[in-house]
């Protein structure tokens, strides 16, 4: 007779990030973090609430309490897909769809996303490629995702490909901008210096509502 | 008034149909839209995972030139796809809300050449035909009405919140309005605006998957024999997986998926091969236009 | 006017820490050296808390001792402790006008978060009162008596509670109430938490009282339309609109309502939240007060169209109904106004997740007492709008509250309601009930206790704002009915509840016109619209404007018990007012300087207060100073500057600005 596994869980405070949830609501749109009275509007108003292991609500309590590893670590912020339903129908207006953002900003930065994970792959690639190009090439992006993650997933996408192909709707040369260029790349390339300067982390000048 | 044209990245790849349809509605319409030179990637969501404020940066230089081109006062500025209409106004409305991000943008424009003076407005397809155009032209332009073709409107999200103020966030009724004015019937349904799993079907699939055949079962519940949109990741997501919706939750969705502009032209008689329809993946069903100089009955 | 005395001037500045109210943002030591270094000023002190005993002590002692004859307090607002420190310098001897305030509170340490700043602004201030105060000169307070009788506006259950008070003290009182009858929300009501008492069984008794009272004029469908006055004397006007029944005549036989020519109601029923229609004459409902039927000009076909067979009318043999009755405008004298206007309930269509308008059996709290009472339109069933009863409720808590969309206040009374609500809807229909909280608030006497019994009885407590009520089915389970989607966030997994009847706990807001009775009576708003106290501890019962006071809901979200118990407060302090028969007006008057007066009149036709007269003789202008209010008008228009007025002479103005601004 097989015994149940009984784990123990405790969480100490000294490893905990209490400077984690102010960072977070010190990002744009986090700034009513601390506001949350965990009502549970964001998780039930979610579609993807329903595939997270913790809920919109529950990210929300552990990055003020400083469950820093446990929420970049999340599912969660990488399935948020930005419909801003949460931050519609919160009543405290806290901009969660954003806080989703500033976390997913910051697993990337602290590469800490979940491995083989596609979604944020997605994410890197996208950016990239408009860097490169200035605009987003569907098809490109999404082949270059699956061959770093799962790369058998192509083949059944391979049918799909064709009748979009068929259609005109898959464009096999890279989109490009039709001028300027150059100045797009001054534009980021300034962005990226002025950032690495001073992170734009400030408060709003104003309520937004 | 002349509008500037924003396609976005999608509207020249799988949402071509929308940018074909759109056009030539306008047209017909007698709008005048001039495409922007020079555009480039809005800095969609995707990117915004990244950097935000680059983002806002790519953003803002659309802006930019759209304000180059649009003369002294306020131009709009049309931007299809959902997505580039929520990032390129979530962009103007963070520009000037939080101070760094404004800053830092506006430098970054300096050193690129650039400056932005808040001109610009920002504008969906839905708006300028509700709005600006009106209910009255759309039905004095219609030639062929949808008899009561039963038409689902999914407006998706980020076309009606949180920066959009056209229409009402929680039921929006301006893409059915304007369907109505063609001669069809639109179901009454609460999904309009529930999301379609953007770009999870492709990533993860069982979840992506199961949000866009909720969207098509209960469009089927309510009666309707297509599926209209005014986003090319949502037309995308609703039209392109049923096969797989079907091997996944075994119930075969057939249903129709077409972008509003489509039905709306069809319902204008413009040619079919015009409108894109021969691109779009999932049976088109015999959509029943009535003959040629039919008016469109009953309340709107 | 009383001349300046002449004495060199001996100022004594006194500094408060208020705890660390100002000291921890305020150098109260380099305020006090900068003090001591002003000119005139003869002794400059600190102390921790200078409206104590040994603080007004420390100021007496200066006084007699460094022969101070000007003192300047610089602590709080005046509003809280001018009084206090007035006296203590009248105990010492001097005249109370010789002592100004500097409010380094309010105005410095908590508005201002540096410290270096507060305490530059707090020199500021002092400097300012320490070169005005050497303008002032020695006044009196004039006294005025009192006007007996009080002005009670509101006939719900907090007005009612007050006028019965005062009534009982032997005061005359006017009951003013805009709805046909009194009774208000408490009315409509069934049963009241924690103890389950009916509340029209409590609340009639005592409605019945205020129509037998001798001491009580009620006039119900009535509205304030002018207040002028002050503290003690206030002149009101009341417009009472016409029932077109005769209220001294009728006696509440209903026979004309039964023979009106409409058979059927064909009216929204107010009291009955529009679940029942009513005929265009009705009693407002059964134990109305006065008992006295009514018409509504808006669906009576004799007064719309002026045609009708007036069967009504044939059928009163008291022959009380009186189509000619006209508006009427009455005036009154108070010494003391309440103010009990309450509240209205938040509309649920501004939430249009929940479906409010949209699907029909999605109801509101006030719609569902109406349903659960045995005189509202069901007769006490509580049914589905096609009769059905329903088998699962869902009772979504704070619908518009705790909302920073809508009010980002807790309406304080609906977690206690819908608990209430659970209890009855179970008992009666035995339904599955649950509940949906984001916080429960059961925090009065016997409050928990009824949570306990809910619990007890087997209603289902989710902890979790709901998202949506839906209509569209996932489960066949669903299907037809509605579907409230939540985070259970103490299990942390979104679920779906599929019930058949939806309640809203709509929070409570302002009355639609709150503002505009705030302006009429002269008194403030808070920022969520409800009407403020004067100070929210020690002063909840009272406003800005002396002799106004104010009960129950108006104020803020409150319960019965806390309503009534607000309303004694109310009664216990317009009882004070009047019953010390007298006011101190403060001395702040206008004077004429004949000398300098030359008879123009300009002044005279400005007067709001007709205190200003021409002497004939003389050939000047004389202020009349018990009717002067002090507003400056006529200060201000005075082509000679021979208008003055006590306590805001230019002097002391221009000598406050410049010792405000010496610093910069």
């Amino acid at each position: 007779m097989s015994h149940p596994r009984i784990t123990w869980r405790v969480k100490y405070q000294e490893d905990l990030d209490l400077a984690f949830g102010r960072e977070i609501a010190a990002r744009p749109g986090g700034e009513d973090l601390y506001r949350c009275i965990q009502c549970g509007t964001c998780s039930s108003t979610c579609p993807l609430s329903i595939y997270m292991e913790r809920t919109p609500r529950q990210i929300i309590a552990m990055a003020r309490a400083g469950f820093k590893d446990e929420v970049l670590a999340s599912h969660t912020i990488w399935l948020c897909t930005s419909c801003y339903a949460c931050t519609v129908d919160c009543p405290k207006q806290i901009k969660i769809t954003d806080i989703m953002y500033a976390l997913k900003q910051k697993a990337l930065g602290e590469k800490v996303y979940p491995a083989r994970f596609p979604i944020p792959v997605l994410a890197k690639e996208f950016f990239q490629a408009v860097r490169r190009t200035g605009r987003s090439n569907e098809s490109r992006i999404v082949v270059r995702m699956f061959l770093q993650t799962r790369p058998w997933k192509l083949l059944g996408n391979i049918r799909l490909g064709l009748k979009l192909l068929r259609r005109g709707r898959l464009a096999l040369r890279r989109e490009k901008m039709d001028g300027g260029q150059a100045q797009l790349r001054m534009l980021l390339q300034t962005t990226r210096r002025l950032e690495n300067q001073t992170p734009a982390r400030s408060p709003p000048l104003a309520e937004s509502h | 008034m002349k509008y500037l044209y924003y396609p976005g990245c999608s509207l020249k790849g799988s949402g071509r149909p929308y940018e074909e349809s759109l056009l030539r509605l306008l047209d017909r319409l007698g709008v005048e839209v001039a495409e922007l030179a020079h555009w480039n990637c809005c800095g969609a969501t995707a990117y915004m995972s990244v950097d935000e404020v680059q983002a806002f940066a790519l953003a803002a230089r659309n802006l930019c030139l759209a304000e180059a081109c649009g003369g002294p006062g306020d131009a709009h500025l049309i931007a299809p796809c959902s997505a580039c209409y929520l990032v390129l106004n979530k962009a103007q409305v963070y520009i000037r809300q939080y101070a760094r991000i404004g800053q830092v943008v506006a430098e970054a424009l300096r050193a690129a050449g650039l400056e932005y003076h808040g001109r610009i407005k920002v504008r969906h397809p839905l708006d300028v035909l509700f709005h600006d155009v009106g209910v009255e032209r759309i039905k004095k332009a219609v030639t062929r009405p949808l008899q009561g073709l039963k038409v689902a409107c999914y407006y998706g999200c980020q076309v009606v919140r949180p920066y959009a103020t056209f229409d009402n966030p929680y039921n929006p009724m301006v893409m059915d309005h304007l369907l109505r004015a063609a001669g069809a019937q639109t179901v009454d349904w609460s999904l309009k605006a529930r999301c379609c799993g953007g770009t999870l079907t492709g990533t993860m699939e069982e979840a992506g998957l199961r949000l866009s055949y909720i969207l098509l079962k209960e469009a089927r519940t309510q009666g309707a024999q297509v599926v209209a949109t005014a986003c090319p990741l949502c037309q995308f997501n609703l039209e392109c997986y049923q096969d797989r919706m079907q091997s996944r939750f075994g119930d075969g969705i057939e249903m129709p998926v077409a972008y509003f502009t489509q039905l709306l032209g069809m319902a204008m008689g413009i040619p079919a091969g015009k409108l894109g329809m021969e691109r779009l993946l999932a049976p088109q069903p015999a959509i029943p236009i009535g003959p040629p100089g039919a008016a469109v009955k009953g309340e709107i | 006017m009383i001349m300046p005395i002449h004495d060199p001037v001996r100022i004594g500045v006194y500094v408060c820490h208020c705890g660390m109210n100002i000291a921890s943002r305020v150098d109260v030591e380099d305020v006090r050296a900068f003090a001591q270094s002003l000119p005139g000023v003869a002794a400059a002190r600190t102390y921790k808390f200078m409206c104590s005993d040994p603080g007004q002590e420390m100021i007496q002692k200066d006084i007699k001792e460094h022969g101070l004859n000007r003192v300047v307090v610089a602590s709080c607002s005046p509003l809280l402790h001018e009084h206090t420190f007035r006296r203590a310098c009248a105990a010492a001897g001097m005249n109370p006008f010789y002592l100004q305030m500097a409010n380094i509170r309010e105005q410095v340490s908590w508005v201002t978060p540096d410290r270096a700043q507060a305490t530059r602004k707090a020199r500021a201030l002092i400097h300012a009162a320490v070169r005005r105060v050497a303008d002032h000169y020695p006044l009196a307070k004039e006294r005025v008596n009192v006007h007996p009788a009080i002005l009670v506006v509101g006939g719900g259950i907090a007005g009612i509670q007050a006028a019965l008070l005062l009534a009982n003290a032997g005061k005359k009182v006017y009951l003013v109430e805009r709805e046909p009858s009194i009774g208000g929300h408490m009315a409509q009501l069934d049963k009241t938490f924690p103890t389950l008492d009916c509340s029209a069984c409590i609340l009639t008794p005592k409605m019945s009282q205020i129509r037998t009272h001798p001491n009580i004029t009620l006039w119900t469908y009535a509205e304030i339309e002018e207040v002028a006055g002050f503290a003690g004397n206030f002149k009101v006007k009341v417009r009472r609109k016409p029932r077109y029944v005769k209220e001294e005549l009728c006696v509440g036989c209903s026979e004309c309502v039964s023979a009106c020519v409409f058979k059927e109601g064909r009216v929204s029923d107010e009291f009955n939240q529009g679940l029942s229609k009513r005929k265009p004459i009705y009693m407002p409902f059964p134990q109305a007060t006065p008992n006295v039927v009514v018409i509504d000009p808006r669906s009576c076909l004799k007064i719309m169209r002026g045609k009708c067979a007036m069967k009504c009318v044939e059928a009163c043999l008291r022959a009380a109904i009186d189509f000619e009755q006209r508006e009427e405008h009455a005036e009154i004298e108070v010494g003391a106004i309440i103010l009990a206007t309450g509240y209205r309930t938040f509309d649920a269509r501004k939430i249009p997740e929940y479906g409010y308008g949209r699907f029909p059996n999605v109801y509101t709290m006030l719609e569902v007492e109406r349903l659960v009472n045995a005189a509202g339109p069901t007769g006490g069933d509580i049914t589905l709008r096609d009769g059905a009863r329903p088998q699962t409720v869902g009772i979504i808590h704070c619908v518009g509250s705790r909302d920073r969309r809508h009010h980002p206040y807790c309406s304080n009374v609906c977690c206690m309601a819908s608990l209430k609500m659970a209890h009855l809807v179970k008992e009666r229909t035995g339904a599955e009930v649950f509940n949906f909280y984001i916080d429960m608030r059961a925090t009065f006497k016997g409050y928990e206790e009824f949570y306990d019994q809910v619990l007890r009885e087997g209603v289902q407590f989710i902890r979790g704002r709901v998202a949506e009520v839906t209509d569209w089915a996932i489960r066949s389970a669903e299907k037809g009915k509605l579907v409230i989607r939540v985070e259970d966030t103490l299990v942390g997994v979104v679920r779906r509840i599929p019930v058949d009847m939806v309640v809203l706990a709509t929070a409570m807001e302002p009355q639609e016109d709150a503002a505009a009775v705030q302006r009429k009576f002269n008194i403030s708003c808070s920022q969520d619209g409800f009407f403020l106290e004067r100070h929210p501890k020690l002063g909840p019962v009272s406003t800005f404007s002396d002799g106004i006071f104010l009960a129950g809901v108006c104020q803020g979200p409150k319960d019965i018990p806390a309503s009534v118990a607000q309303a004694g407060a109310a009664a216990a302090e317009a009882l004070c007012l009047v019953d010390k028969g007298f006011v101190e007006i403060e001395p702040n008057t206008a004077f004429i300087d004949e000398a300098a007066c030359s008879g123009c009149r300009t002044c005279i036709p400005l007067c709001p207060f007709q205190a200003i007269t021409r002497d004939a003789v003389k050939g000047v202008a004389v202020i009349n100073q018990a009717l002067c209010k002090g507003c400056g008008t006529c200060v201000a228009a005075c082509p000679s500057g021979a208008a003055g007025q006590n306590m805001f002479t230019d002097a002391q103005i221009y000598d406050e600005i410049e010792g405000v601004l010496a610093d910069v």
